[in-house]
């Protein structure tokens, strides 16, 4: 990889420099070749130019390589670059696609058609002028293909897991359900609901900062659900502010189901969720707001995080109330694990749902996910022996583009 | 010194002293030494390896907010990038962020038009302004940089200005340069655009999302990173530029001993409370 | 039918996008492309709920004059006037210097948002000092490593260091011993071995979360009851 991608680097960087550089040459550019008229030597002509259809792509794109010029080697100043024209036809007429610095020997047009064949000749220049290599190539056809092979590790992967989650779903709801052991912050969501409904003053949930393109929000909205059950069972106040316009519908579906799940669908107030500002720190302005003045009892910030969870849960602390964060935004984690009474980090916010449901097939998908993890460790384990025995494959398979 | 009465101690009287703390040294400075950090010498290696004169894409995903930690160092990069005659093609994802991004790219250039440098916007640099749309946009992108901003910050056509003439998708850029504040922002250029399209990028982020992407720098998809206020204060020693991330650093420095500080001098007070005491 | 088709879709949807990573193919590349931009025109339509939702909740909550309602009324004066002048002044031109919009962003926009921002310095201390406790070893070693990133990633750090330990007579381990190799240690091996598991499995829960709802197993966005 850090050499395909210096070699691109290089290629690329050379290509802008070289188009102004190119005025200077342009004569040599119509296709034919140019040399000063002092008869100083010709330059050698690049030579073997080869083609191929890129593979795993959509049939926009084609690989180009040759032989460099004899006159091009390191410091000698002959050569300054390479050109390359393109026709549809063997005879022309030629346009120039595009050119690269001196000492390179691919290049890969990317604007093409698909379907159509494409001849192409490569072309030297430097101080001297310009000369085009003798045949052209082709003609190369862009294929459009059906499966992108370098990432089929990816696809052996999604296959396996989602064959071990839908097994043990299936297994839970034959009655194997899998043992779960709690987790003290999804207990603690319901103490913080208890106290709060005790003290009489409402529970405010914060479904992140991001919007629904998130799988973090979605899974904050999930466990919304759950949380407005128990707030609606208890009848106790629920407070959800929500950033972007898209989870703000989803979350008044939420809370609307989660009354309608504990028999209170006439408790249900529309107006509990609301829409505030995707700008982050309006936001955070209306929940601490909302916090200093209805002093809520119980915060649950459930979601992806950024710089603003230290804020929320500094503001919570102040405030007396009992604060549950989860978040699988890693660099906001250490702020929520000082600031709130409890956590959930990485993945248990994406399983909060099904402990909270109690669902057989959601808890058996944890166990199909469970099983992957153990899968995956003895990958690592494996790749890091075949490593250091000096055998790649493994490494390159799981390589992905 | 009665250690008890500090745990009751009001939260304000750390404000204050964090706010002195910071105004000071920003008012006096007192020129703390700085040693340029691996990452940021890649990162200033990196802009400097760029070919003279191409054409780099900058995308700046900040807004307001964060515009104090990564201003300095996107004036630092369009100052080393305009030194050598290279074009920028500058985009922001973040919708609060087009206008201080614009305004910082017009500060920068107004500073080399000042030394008599010639810099037209539209030839040696443009802002798209912003799209919205996150990581379908830095796709999109790949399918042509116009297709993805038809117009620009101040809304011309993007396909007409004369800088756009060399430059269709990524293929015509030797280097992304992106400054990130989150999301959208280097996590998803690098999944996106440095893994699909093999675009060499470099970042500067925010101090505290600088621990995410030190894997992308050691498996080498970063060719450099600077974190927040300390990587760019030592991309300015290394540009030998008294620029105001130098300046921020006498009073972060003094910032991260007082929170240093106050973890120590929470725990001896916490020690000091009598036995059976509730945390 | 309320709920099978919406199920329906979302799966169709899911698996297209899905099917999209793998096939290159127009034919799914293309249907893929097409949806994730079809995205971006929803959540703009969104913006019309919300938008709709912010004014009626504000202008009820200053008719019932709840508590701190003249916020409410600065609010909606805000975004009204913010509106009104993209809209119907400045126009095309509000990203333009000298718009009413470019005033309102620099002189309301800008320093609120930096302002809101920069509290976090304020944040980070008061939760140092009041919440970071070492009650274990483990603590005790997270304490630790925290003093050391902290004064490492910073010149004084190692300009303290270099005062307490760079002294002639002094072995030369110790004299020239200093944070930031440490913490730049700590930084690329303790601290991205936990975080890449914790992103693992955090990868693994997204993956989860994603089929449960292109399965329909989750279905509580839907609302109401099964």
């Amino acid at each position: 990889m850090p050499l395909g991608l210096r070699s691109r680097f290089v290629r690329f960087g050379a290509l802008v420099v070289l188009l102004a550089s190119l005025g200077a040459f342009a004569p040599g550019f119509a296709g034919a070749q140019s040399a000063p008229a002092d008869s100083v030597p010709a330059l050698a002509p690049p030579r073997g130019l080869v083609y191929a259809d890129v593979p795993g792509d959509a049939g926009l794109a084609v690989e180009l390589s040759w032989t460099l010029s004899p006159d091009d080697s390191v410091g000698t100043g002959l050569v300054t670059g390479y050109f390359l024209e393109r026709s549809t036809a063997p005879g022309g007429p030629w346009t120039v696609v595009d050119s690269v610095v001196a000492r390179t020997a691919s290049y890969t047009d990317q604007s093409i058609r698909r379907d159509t064949p494409y001849f192409y000749r490569v072309g030297v220049f430097g101080p001297r002028g310009s000369v085009l290599a003798g045949a052209a190539a082709g003609p190369a056809i862009g294929r459009s293909s059906w499966f992108h092979s370098s990432r089929a590790s990816v696809l052996a992967f999604l296959l396996l897991f989602f064959l071990l989650v839908l097994y043990y779903m299936y297994m839970a709801q034959l009655g194997r359900k899998p043992f779960v052991r709690r987790l003290a912050g999804i207990d603690a969501i319901e103490e913080a609901i208890g106290r709060a409904t005790e003290m009489g003053r409402p529970v405010l949930y914060v479904p992140g900062v991001q919007d629904i393109d998130e799988i973090q929000t979605v899974a904050g909205l999930v466990i919304l659900e759950s949380v407005a059950r128990m707030t609606a069972r208890y009848d106790t106040p629920l407070r959800v502010p929500v950033a972007y316009p898209i989870p703000f519908t989803i979350a008044q579906e939420m809370v609307r189901s989660g009354h309608a799940h504990a028999g209170r669908p006439d408790a249900y107030d529309p107006d509990c969720v609301q829409f505030v500002s995707p700008e982050q720190f309006a936001y955070v302005a209306a929940i601490t707001g909302i916090m200093m003045r209805e002093k809520p009892a119980a915060h649950i910030f459930m979601g992806s995080f950024y710089g603003e969870s230290l804020m929320l849960a500094e503001t919570g602390f102040a405030n007396g109330a009992i604060q549950v964060a989860g978040t699988a935004n890693v660099h906001q984690l250490p702020f929520f694990v000082v600031a709130c009474d409890y956590t959930l980090i990485g993945e248990e916010i994406f399983a909060a749902s099904a402990y909270l449901s109690g669902e057989a097939r959601l808890v058996g998908g944890l166990k199909g996910a469970d099983m992957l993890k153990l899968v995956i460790v003895a990958v690592v384990l494996i790749g890091c022996a075949l490593e250091t025995f000096g055998i790649h494959g493994l490494t390159t398979w799981m390589q992905t583009q | 010194m009665n250690l008890r009465a500090l745990e009751k101690l009001d939260p304000r009287w750390i404000f204050l002293v964090v706010g002195l703390l910071v105004l000071i040294p920003l008012l006096w400075p007192v020129g703390l030494p700085l040693k340029p950090s691996t990452p940021v010498i890649q990162f200033h290696d990196a802009l400097e390896a760029v070919p003279d004169g191409s054409t780099i894409l900058m995308s700046c995903d900040y807004d307001p907010a964060s515009t104090p930690e990564l201003g300095p160092m996107t004036r630092t990069a369009l100052r080393q990038l305009w030194e050598k005659r290279c074009k920028v093609v500058v985009t922001v994802l973040w919708n609060g962020g087009s206008v201080v991004v614009d305004q910082t790219i017009e500060e920068v250039a107004d500073e080399f038009r000042a030394r008599g440098v010639k810099l037209v916007d539209g030839v040696d640099y443009v802002n798209l302004g912003y799209k919205s749309g996150n990581e379908a946009v830095m796709v999109l992108m790949g399918q042509g940089i116009a297709s993805a901003f038809p117009v620009d910050q101040h809304g011309r056509v993007t396909a007409t200005l004369p800088i756009m003439r060399n430059v269709s998708g990524y293929s015509g850029f030797p280097l992304l340069v992106n400054i990130s504040a989150g999301y959208p922002g280097t996590k998803e250029w690098v999944q996106q655009v440095n893994s699909r399209f093999h675009l060499p990028m470099v970042s500067g982020c925010t101090a505290v999302s600088a621990p995410e992407f030190f894997p992308y720098l050691q498996s080498g998809q970063l060719r450099g990173l600077l974190g927040g206020m300390a990587g760019a204060a030592e991309y300015e020693l290394l540009r030998k530029e008294k620029g105001s991330a130098t300046r921020g650093m006498d009073a972060q420095s003094l910032a991260h001993v007082f929170i240093a500080l106050c973890i120590v001098l929470g725990n001896v007070v916490h020690r000091a409370r009598p036995a059976g005491g509730q945390a | 039918m309320k709920r099978e088709i919406p199920l329906f879709l979302t799966a169709l949807i899911g698996a297209i996008v899905v099917a999209g990573f793998f096939v290159p193919h127009q034919w799914v590349s293309v249907p893929a492309d097409f949806l994730q931009r079809c995205a971006v025109i929803v959540v703009a339509f969104g913006y019309a709920l919300g938008g709709a939702n912010v004014i009626r909740v504000n202008l009820e909550g200053i008719a019932r004059r709840q508590t701190d309602w003249p916020y409410k009324l600065v609010l909606l004066a805000g975004m009204l006037a913010t509106l009104v002048f993209g809209l119907f002044v400045d126009r095309a031109a509000f990203q333009d210097p000298g718009t009413v919009s470019v005033w309102i962003y620099d002189n309301i926009y800008v320093p609120m948002n930096s302002t809101m921002f920069a509290l976090l310095a304020f944040f980070i201390a008061s939760a140092a000092f009041r919440a970071f406790r070492v009650r274990s070893t483990e603590a005790a070693l997270l304490a630790a490593s925290a003093l050391i990133v902290m004064l490492g990633r910073v010149p004084l750090g190692d300009f303290v260091m270099a005062g307490l330990f760079d002294h002639e007579g002094l072995p030369d381990f110790v004299r020239h011993w200093r944070l930031e190799p440490v913490q730049q240690w700590i930084m690329d091996f303790p601290q991205n071995a936990a975080k890449r598991a914790i992103l693992i499995g955090a990868a693994m829960g997204v993956m989860a979360t994603g089929l449960r709802v292109i399965l329909g197993i989750e279905r509580s966005y839907l609302g109401g009851s099964d």
